[in-house]
């Protein structure tokens, strides 16, 4: 099949940005979207151009470190894939396709479709772990109860791979999705249950200092999260700010 | 403990937004039902609706209450606000291509549109009536202002000379409303954290019903008396 690209070019992050044009044939139908920008940043190579610069590690949809806003959607067409999972055949023989990096305040492009997404990661550092040792001289996991719809609410909300498409794909920028699942996978569990109440005040503080914006419910991260991280989660995030605020000392 | 302070909080403006809005919902009921006594016509209905407005203007109470309820209308229009200026600062390089359609409802992504046209609506709607009521020179029937015959006026082509252009105003600015409650009501249930696979498919029902009856129910009004009067 053959498509036209319009891929988003910025050579810093202080410099303005421009959709480039590139034609692209003979693309296999069972390319990943990843191995196609391959094709087309080997060609760029070698006619001694500069390819783009994107993410990308484990290319099975379990890392979150692929981003890119396919088409007017993060992640592109399809539902609960990652850019590296979605595959050629999802796009139409001659169809344009426009791709850019996710876009927040939050996310600063480094380069092309590349994004700091690091500030992911202060948010976990404010709170997303939990304070006991659970590795090595630990006593047995089965010695605490933990009834099996907790521990699969849990594992819900501990898929979340980070990815940001939440943020990308948000109207207002905001990381609401991530930050609740992030929130629910421990304070589910009995082991993070103890210091729920700080972790939700601490990590929602980093959140608002990050520059995301604000929640307005509209339920496009939940459709468009690769991982099909549920609004319940915002929900639980919500009433547990809520009561910890009232009751924090 | 709280960095950025509670008030200042993303998340407590969020519940602001929720309280006030469902206090909103709360108001709309009891001026719907008022209203629904302008199908009375006739002196019956004339009296009955005029003490109805001095109850409405004169009972410490409702007095309480309509404080609340320009306190609320203020609030969410400043809240709505500083939260549309944060959420637009935190993308300031917008996309070339965003197919938001395909992810969301029109309604929960206009929300600050929708409510600006209800601002407006408010604004025009209470010099209309409002302001006539409590300053403005009206007539006396029986000792009562006579907010029957001023209400009938306004939406009598006889008379007002704008009534079809008011009827559509109205009607258009009910139709904005009930896509701002589709969107409103059952957001401010999840922004308060009442999320629940039981209830939450209860509330949405209730909430799309609410966005259809209450615009249709005052929407009604103004297309009923210019029909009748013209």
């Amino acid at each position: 099949m053959n498509i036209t690209l319009k891929v988003w070019r910025q050579k810093g992050p202080n410099s303005l940005g421009a959709m480039e044009t590139h034609k692209m044939t003979e693309v296999s139908g069972d390319m990943s979207f990843l191995e196609m920008m391959d094709v087309l940043n080997d060609r760029l190579v070698r006619e001694g151009k500069e390819p783009f610069a994107f993410d990308h590690d484990c290319r099975e949809g379990i890392c979150g470190t692929c981003s890119m806003f396919i088409n007017g959607e993060a992640h592109g067409p399809g539902r609960n894939v990652t850019t590296c999972q979605l595959h050629m055949r999802s796009f139409k023989d001659g169809e344009t396709i426009h791709v850019e990096p996710w876009r927040s305040a939050a996310f600063p492009v480094i380069k092309d479709l590349t994004v700091d997404r690091s500030s992911f990661d202060r948010i976990i550092q404010a709170g997303g772990y939990v304070s006991v040792n659970t590795s090595g001289d630990t006593q047995d996991a089965n010695s605490i109860p933990i009834p099996k719809h907790d521990a699969d609410e849990a594992f819900d909300s501990a898929t979340c791979i980070g990815c940001g498409a939440c943020v990308a794909t948000c109207k207002n920028s905001s990381a609401m999705l991530f930050v609740s699942a992030k929130v629910s996978q421990l304070s589910l569990l009995p082991q993070g249950k103890t210091e729920s109440s700080e972790r939700v005040l601490r990590m929602v503080d980093q959140m608002d200092i990050e520059g995301f914006g604000n929640c307005t419910n509209t339920g496009a991260c939940e459709v468009e999260c690769p991982k099909g991280i549920s609004l319940t989660n915002i929900a639980r995030m919500n009433r547990e700010f809520l009561s910890s605020t009232l009751t924090s000392k | 403990m709280s960095k950025t302070g509670i008030l200042k909080s993303s998340l407590s403006k969020k519940y602001a937004m929720a309280f006030t809005g469902l206090f909103l919902c709360l108001f709309l009921v009891g001026h719907l039902l008022g209203n629904l006594q302008l199908f009375a016509s006739g002196p019956e209905g004339q009296s009955a609706f005029n003490e109805y407005a001095e109850f409405m203007t004169t009972n410490p109470l409702i007095k309480v209450m309509s404080y609340l309820t320009y306190a609320s209308i203020l609030f969410h229009v400043l809240d709505g606000f500083v939260l549309t200026l944060n959420n637009r600062k935190a993308r300031p390089v917008k996309y070339v291509v965003e197919k938001g359609k395909l992810n969301s409802s029109w309604a929960s992504r206009n929300m600050a549109l929708l409510g600006t046209i209800l601002l407006v609506f408010i604004v025009t709607h209470m010099n209309n009536f409002w302001y006539v009521m409590h300053f403005g020179e009206i007539p006396m029937v029986d000792g009562l202002k006579d907010l029957h015959t001023i209400t009938l006026a306004f939406f009598n082509p006889q008379i007002n000379s704008l009534a079809a252009v008011m009827t559509l105003l109205y009607v258009f600015a009910m139709i904005s409303m009930g896509f701002h409650l589709n969107h409103g009501f059952q957001s401010a249930f999840q922004s308060l954290g009442l999320n629940h696979p039981k209830y939450t498919p209860v509330i949405k029902f209730a909430g799309t019903a609410f966005s259809v009856i209450v615009p249709a129910g005052f929407a009604s009004l103004p297309i009923y008396l210019f029909l009748i009067q013209s």
